[in-house]
């Protein structure tokens, strides 16, 4: 194909940010979490990790044909794979993340009419679906470090996060843990380390934008110094990281204002921490940016930019 | 017979009240958690359809058009507490089980909008062929509604223990989000059986 008498409707030069591109960044950032999530958790996380993404592929390949659309993969259900994986329990049993992922990509991305369309986010609709259908193998943790060299999964022995022994026993659990990775909870969700490596090569690649994740982890910070608890843990525990910079930042399913982002990210702050300190969940990242997620067209229209010069006449004009 | 049987076979499926029409929906969410519920409510609200469309159809040409509203209110109503007076009575499990949505049939929309939309234009045979059409259309999708969201959210149908015992329930089905998700797809299908057709 001879590029220059390409002949199309325009655009007719066209730079390399595709979906497909925006994808393969996600996953490349993804790396350092899942390797961090693997070496805490074991064999066990990665088994769960193979089988999202594995089933994942396999649904979104099954809708196409159902639908007779030759479209090819975008990568879009590869991402949404290990952001399921990263969201769940080491422990949970190996047929979870393959319902899971039928959930986020038939119904929540695919029945709206496939990536662009979905108005929330799937791998966090997946998770809510599995947390609200099996809240006992959904909230079962272990400890890390210690299923390494065993064979049989550990199901005796198990440990709360962070949040749950804040939550029951009022204990914090230490900063140095929480950043390194060394507690327990969901396989992506342990290592502050390693999903600030991952967002920031996305902010390298200026795939993702400060105005969501930063605004959401300040909100939680500041609310927790409000509220008498300590900042510093409560922006690292549970899944606000990754929640914030993987999980909020979707294109698709956040506003496109620049006020509207921000807004966005201040309002996942307040309803994550309200649901940490009053509500019955523990955790209430994904609860937050799922509700955001519905309130996204209404902060579009809401926020939509005055052009310049623009004034707006009274209503006797 | 012909003029009994359009209206009868046309509310169960072509014209389903829950699929098609949309009406009614309220009750067949609420209730719709186990397949026998789904059967007490239909049949309950099959009962005053049939009454009230009977009733409408024979009283309408002398019903004035202005205060016809309450005038259908009030024979619904009628038929309603017969229904909420026999179900305490004979089946008081069942009717705590259906608590306000028994009353609440007086203002469920399939009712009042079939003797609005049929009864007050058609005669008596027609009307009540639409009152049961209508009724077993309503019956049908509450059980299986209620059908699908026993067996995925408790492993049960009829009350009856149906999957294995190693199958663990998806709870959600039996929450309100998975009677809509239930129900969005019964109604996928048949616009699908719709569209083939």
């Amino acid at each position: 194909m001879n590029e220059r008498f390409y002949v199309s409707a325009p655009p007719h030069i066209k730079t390399k940010y595709d979906a497909r591109y925006m994808m393969r960044q996600v996953t490349i950032a993804l790396i350092p979490p899942t390797i961090a999530g693997i070496v805490i958790f074991g064999f066990r996380a990665f088994l769960i990790l193979i089988i999202s993404i594995l089933s994942s592929i396999l649904w979104q390949r099954l809708v196409l044909l159902l639908k007779g659309e030759r479209r090819v993969l975008d990568g879009s259900e590869v991402v949404t794979g290990i952001l399921l994986a990263l969201n769940l329990s080491p422990l949970v049993p190996w047929w979870m993340p393959i319902i899971g992922t039928f959930v986020a990509i038939v119904l929540a991305k695919e029945l709206f009419g496939g990536l662009g369309f979905n108005i929330f986010n799937p791998a966090l609709i997946a998770r809510a679906f599995l947390l609200v259908s099996w809240p006992m193998e959904m909230t079962t943790w272990m400890f890390p470090y210690i299923g390494i060299n065993q064979a049989t999964p550990l199901s005796g022995i198990t440990q709360a996060t962070p949040l749950t022994l804040l939550k029951l026993q009022h204990t914090y659990t230490p900063y140095i843990n929480l950043f390194l990775g060394n507690r327990g909870g969901c396989i992506g969700e342990t290592s502050v380390l390693a999903l600030l490596i991952g967002a920031g090569y996305l902010f390298f690649k200026g795939v993702i934008d400060w105005k969501i994740p930063i605004p959401y982890v300040i909100t939680v910070g500041v609310l927790a110094i409000v509220f008498r608890q300590d900042p510093l843990f409560h922006m690292m525990a549970g899944g606000l990281i990754l929640g914030a910079f993987f999980m909020a930042t979707d294109y698709t399913t956040t506003p496109i204002t620049k006020l509207g982002r921000i807004v966005f990210g201040i309002s996942c702050g307040v309803i994550t921490i309200l649901i940490r300190l009053f509500g019955g969940y523990p955790e209430g990242v994904s609860f937050s940016i799922l509700f955001m997620n519905a309130m996204t067209p209404l902060l579009d229209r809401w926020t939509i930019p005055k052009p310049f010069g623009y004034k707006t006449l009274g209503r006797n004009a | 017979m012909k003029r009994f049987f359009r209206p009868f076979i046309n509310g169960i499926l072509r014209e389903n009240p829950i699929l098609v029409l949309m009406i009614g929906l309220c009750p067949a969410l609420a209730v719709s958690s186990a397949a026998i519920n789904g059967i007490y409510m239909g049949l309950a609200a099959t009962f005053v359809l049939v009454g009230s469309n009977f009733i409408i159809s024979i009283i309408r040409k002398f019903v004035p058009n202005q205060i016809r509203i309450p005038i259908f209110i009030t024979i619904i109503a009628t038929f309603v507490t017969i229904v909420d007076m026999v179900m305490h009575a004979y089946a008081p499990d069942m009717y705590n089980i259906l608590g306000i949505f028994i009353p609440l049939i007086v203002v469920n929309c399939i009712i009042l909008g079939r003797a609005e939309a049929f009864a007050y234009h058609n005669s008596v045979i027609d009307s009540i062929g639409d009152g049961i059409g209508m009724g077993l259309g309503f019956t049908l999708i509450l059980v299986v509604l209620g059908g699908i969201r026993e067996l995925l959210g408790n492993g049960t149908l009829f009350g009856f223990q149906v999957m294995p015992v190693s199958f663990k329930p998806v709870l959600l089905m039996i929450l309100p989000p998975g009677a809509f998700l239930t129900i969005g797809f019964l109604q996928a299908l048949q616009r699908y059986r719709g569209g083939k057709s």
